[in-house]
């Protein structure tokens, strides 16, 4: 189970977005087994940085949420994204595919010293 | 952007705390449900279910106070439940608030009020261009050092003066203005064409004079007042181009001043008229009727302008000795000229607010200080229960910040009340001469000032609460017993405080009795007349009607026949001016038969009615009263009055001697037939300057002060009055109906007084409370503190009076030394506002020994309540208590 958990805070709010395109709309316990399942279970998503990490992305503009019926006949609140949360997906992953890619290169340091 | 939209929602959130907190509970509750389910479909048992969820899940009311915390502004959200604390605090200690409160808004207040003065009059720029260029310029000569100058000497100041860009007159005139209703008089201002050039001003509507609009013949032009143009012309555009009628000649309006415009030294001109130079004064160098405004060019100082001007009255003393001897030049800025006389009493004023609201300050500091010392367990138990010093010092601070936002808002409020309260101080007459008050009021500087001091006061009352904070030592302070050093601190400083306190309030005292003592003496100086049942009231009779000496002398009889005829009317006579107008209008005089080495003597000149003496019940001293047979068939005559005969003619019998002008021409000589006691002819605090006293019949005009002498209520002949005047010639002005006692107590002298007197009564009467109440608290604490000590005392068998000596003791020796540094401080106040003394020694022995035992006697009541709580302290309980 990861304890680096500001890597993961400063990643969930790109995960909760590719979540919701993948998915469309989905409670925030969907959200979290979801993120979990793409993790390999190497995540643990608590509520206490789902919730706000979702209230902020609100707060942005990102995502809408509506109360609504979960399959088993409870009340939840369904989160969607938003036009400009669509257009934050692929600003933030072209972002992250260049660090990772940049961070890449630090990692495997054999061709740097050639 | 989005940061901004996340902002605001969460601005938004601080309102709907409630639904958030429910919402997020339900959210999560929910989320808590799903994960049980999905461990039992996994085959978990029903309590593993649940555990294991709890625990991937972690703690439920973090989350939410995470959830919360974004959701809303923590900062904001902690500070309104400062806030409310605060309020809940203050309201508990409803006598400490209010005290708090009530202290900081009246030394707001007063400090407000009184710099919204300061502000109109010294700090707001004069409404014209760059006005720190412009100067007054006047002849000077002993006696007068800022008299008006003759025309022709002003055409040669200008011509041959080097440090003006531009030099230009002006002169007061009034008008008999035709309107529909019949004839009013009017205030008018006679000005060279560059006037308006010079002072930096362009008329809203028309045109300026042109340059030498005037000057070869008369232009017959005006320009008015933004007021005048829309009070008798309904602000109408097509204003340009009309005429008004001024004493029978007809004036083509040419423009309008703007509605910013002001001018002090005549604050309520209606007309502005080219000066022509062919009027009678304009072509003689001894009639002095003008008044300069210059702008220096750049680079030239006021004393430099002074200097040329001075060389140039030096030049003209030689090249006409006749007119021009024994007159210098004097040159001052004009802002000056305008406030000149106001300047002193708003500095010391705004100092005197100035040191109240800091004594308010100080006494509010220190009420919170021996609260912190009281509120020590509290503080204690505080901490020991968490809270951060951080959150300790914010607390402190928000409660700095309720009670001096309280203070200032009553604080505007009250400035406000007591500005109105202090233009109402000023007589309208006065208060014409101050344009830049209007629209006195609450404006940017007065907010800028009140913020400044609440920030003072904020920073100030923090730091007064935080002491206990700084030293707090947990353990001994949670029980109760522990002394701090911020108690010896506060005894000590406390102590400082309230001398400096009263010390202050000291000198105030003495100055409001200073110059209350000056305002007596002023109201009951010797006037020589009997200025009670004499109504007053001028008169300008139309010129052209009344041409001929015959027929002026024929219209001062009649008018003097009607009135007396009144009902209740004693004696009726006229002067050409009033008493306790001014000592000017003045004479050159030279008198025959005395050495004459060249010296000019300027006196005071009136052209009095035969009965004038008598209506004024001024006394004869030798010699007779003017005659109504004393005509121009007759002999000159003259009457001098009493400084007149004592300098002039000491030891020697003035009647039949003669007075004539420079030259002792002829014509111009007149035989003294009498002497008359000093009437006062300038102002109340002016000395009294030789005068002479002409005969109607001999030098008639058609302007008439007329002084009637009542049996009734002088103010019920008032109405009746102007009636009988303008029932004689319709085109007969009446102004400035009223009493002398009126004029007496609204001249600008008296009001001076009043209004000082008034002003830093209040505000000492105000000060002298704040040291009182200062004076309790540090005796009241020091009780307080002392409880043991007395406790052991009585014990040992000290009587209830030596514990009343012990604690009258300690206040007797602060409000000693107070007034001590009182005494020395009032030396220094006193020469600041020497010179708005009059008749009152700087040393003034009772006055001094009267605010001294004012003082010992609060201080006394002050300390008597913790005294006599002393006193009544049971030694048992005090003893047992520690």
């Amino acid at each position: 189970v990861s304890s680096d958990k500001d890597l993961f805070q400063g990643t969930l709010a790109l995960m909760i977005l590719k979540t919701l395109e993948a998915m469309g709309e989905l409670h925030g316990y969907g959200i979290a087994r979801r993120i979990e399942q793409i993790a390999g279970d190497q995540l643990v998503v608590r509520y206490g940085t789902l919730y706000p990490a979702l209230l902020k992305l609100k707060q942005e503009g990102y995502i809408t949420s509506a109360w609504g019926v979960s399959e088993n006949n409870r009340r939840a609140r369904y989160y969607k994204l938003t036009r400009a949360g669509r257009k934050q997906v692929e600003n933030e992953s072209q972002r992250w595919e260049k660090v990772t890619a940049i961070l890449a290169r630090f990692l495997s340091p054999g061709e740097e010293t050639i | 952007m989005r940061t901004l939209r996340a902002w605001l929602l969460r601005f938004m959130g601080l309102f709907g705390r409630s639904r958030i907190d429910q919402e997020i509970s339900e959210e999560i509750e929910t989320h808590l449900q799903m994960q049980i389910e999905d461990n039992l479909h996994s085959g978990l048992g029903a309590d593993q279910a649940r555990m294991s969820a709890l625990i991937k899940l972690g703690n439920g009311e973090s989350a939410r106070q995470a959830y919360r915390e974004r959701s809303t502004l923590p900062l904001l959200e902690n500070l309104a439940q400062d806030l409310r604390f605060t309020l809940r605090q203050l309201y508990r200690r409803p006598g400490f608030t209010t005290t708090a409160v009530l202290v900081l808004a009246l030394g707001i207040g007063a400090s407000v009020s009184i710099f919204a003065f300061v502000d109109a009059a010294l700090i707001r720029p004069l409404p014209y261009e760059n006005p720190a260029r412009l100067v007054g310029v006047y002849e000077s000569t002993v006696l007068c050092p800022q008299c008006n100058l003759s025309y022709l000497d002003y055409l040669d100041w200008k011509k041959n003066s080097q440090v003006f860009r531009s030099f230009d007159v002006w002169g007061y005139s009034d008008y008999l203005l035709k309107t529909p209703a019949g004839t009013e008089s009017s205030v008018g201002v006679r000005t060279s064409p560059g006037f308006f050039r010079t002072l930096g001003v362009r008329p809203v509507l028309g045109r300026d004079f042109y340059p030498g609009e005037g000057s070869s013949s008369p232009a017959n032009t005006a320009l008015l007042s933004y007021s005048t143009w829309q009070r008798r012309f309904g602000g109408r555009e097509d204003v340009i181009g009309q005429t008004v009628t001024l004493d029978d000649t007809t004036y083509t309006i040419v423009g309008v001043l703007p509605k910013t415009f002001q001018f002090a030294p005549r604050g309520n001109a209606e007309f502005w008229i080219p000066l022509s130079d062919h009027g009678p004064c304009e072509q003689r160098r001894f009639c002095h009727s003008l008044y300069g405004i210059a702008r220096l060019k750049d680079g030239v100082s006021v004393p430099s302008a002074l200097a040329d001007m001075a060389s140039i009255a030096r030049q003209l003393e030689m090249q006409y000795p006749d007119s021009n001897h024994g007159q210098g030049a004097t040159v001052v800025s004009l802002s000056n000229v305008i406030v000149g006389d106001l300047r002193p009493v708003l500095l010391v004023l705004q100092a005197g607010a100035g040191l109240l609201l800091l004594i308010a300050d100080l006494n509010i500091a220190g009420l919170l200080l021996v609260r912190s010392e009281s509120r020590k367990q509290e503080i204690a138990v505080r901490g020991a229960l968490g809270a951060t010093s951080v959150r300790l010092l914010r607390q402190f601070i928000s409660e700095a910040v309720v009670l001096v936002v309280l203070g200032s808002f009553l604080g505007m409020v009250l400035a406000d009340g007591m500005m109105s309260l202090i233009l109402k101080l000023i007589p309208n007459s006065v208060k014409t001469g101050m344009p830049y008050l209007q629209g006195l009021g609450l404006n940017g500087h007065c907010l800028a000032l009140t913020a400044a001091a609440s920030l003072l006061g904020m920073v100030l009352f923090s730091i007064a609460s935080a002491p206990r904070l700084f030293s707090a030592n947990l353990q001994t302070d949670l029980s109760e017993g522990g002394r701090g050093s911020a108690n010896k601190l506060w005894r000590r400083l406390g102590s400082k405080l309230v001398v400096v306190e009263l010390a202050m309030a000291f000198v105030l005292l003495v100055a409001a009795g200073l110059f209350g003592k000056s305002l007596h003496r002023l109201l009951n100086v010797d006037l020589n007349f009997r200025p009670d049942h004499l109504a007053t009231l001028e008169v300008e009779a139309p010129q052209n009607t009344y041409a001929s000496d015959e027929k002026a002398v024929s219209l001062g009889r009649e008018m003097v026949d009607r009135i007396s005829a009144l009902p209740g009317v004693d004696a009726v006579g006229h002067t050409s001016n009033l008493p306790l107008s001014c000592n000017c209008d003045t004479t050159v005089i030279r008198i025959a038969g005395h050495p004459w080495k060249g010296e000019r003597i300027d006196v005071p000149m009136r052209i009095v009615s035969p009965l004038y003496f008598k209506t004024l019940q001024a006394k004869l001293l030798n010699g007779r009263y003017f005659a109504e047979a004393d005509d121009s068939s007759k002999p000159a005559v003259i009457i001098i009055n009493r400084t007149l005969a004592k300098r002039f003619f000491p030891g020697e019998d003035p009647i039949g001697k003669k007075i004539g002008n420079l030259e002792l021409s002829p014509q111009s000589l007149r035989e003294i037939v009498g002497v008359v006691d000093d009437l006062r002819e300038g102002a109340l605090d002016s000395e009294v300057w030789p005068a002479v006293y002409l005969p109607f019949n001999q030098a008639p005009g058609t302007s008439f002060a007329i002084v009637v002498r009542s049996r009734q209520e002088e103010r019920s002949l008032l109405p009746t009055l102007t009636q009988v005047i303008q029932h004689i010639h319709p085109g007969i002005g009446v102004k400035n109906v009223t009493t002398m006692n009126q004029r007496l107590n609204e001249s600008q002298t008296a009001y001076l007084h009043r209004s000082s007197t008034w002003l830093v009564g209040g505000f000492a009467g105000f000060a002298l409370v704040l040291g009182v109440v200062g004076l309790y608290g540090v005796i009241a604490y020091s009780v307080s503190q002392r409880t043991k000590e007395i406790g052991i005392r009585m014990a040992l068998g000290a009587q209830r009076s030596s514990v009343y000596r012990l604690i009258l003791r300690e206040a007797a020796w602060l409000a000693g030394l107070g007034t001590g540094i009182g005494l020395l401080g009032s030396a220094g106040m006193t020469t600041l506002v020497r010179k708005l003394l009059f008749g009152v020694p700087l040393l003034d022995g009772p006055t001094y020994a009267a605010v001294a035992a004012l003082l010992a006697v609060f201080a006394l009541l002050a300390s008597y309540i913790p005294a006599r709580q002393a006193a009544r302290i049971n030694a048992i309980a005090a003893l047992r208590a520690e």
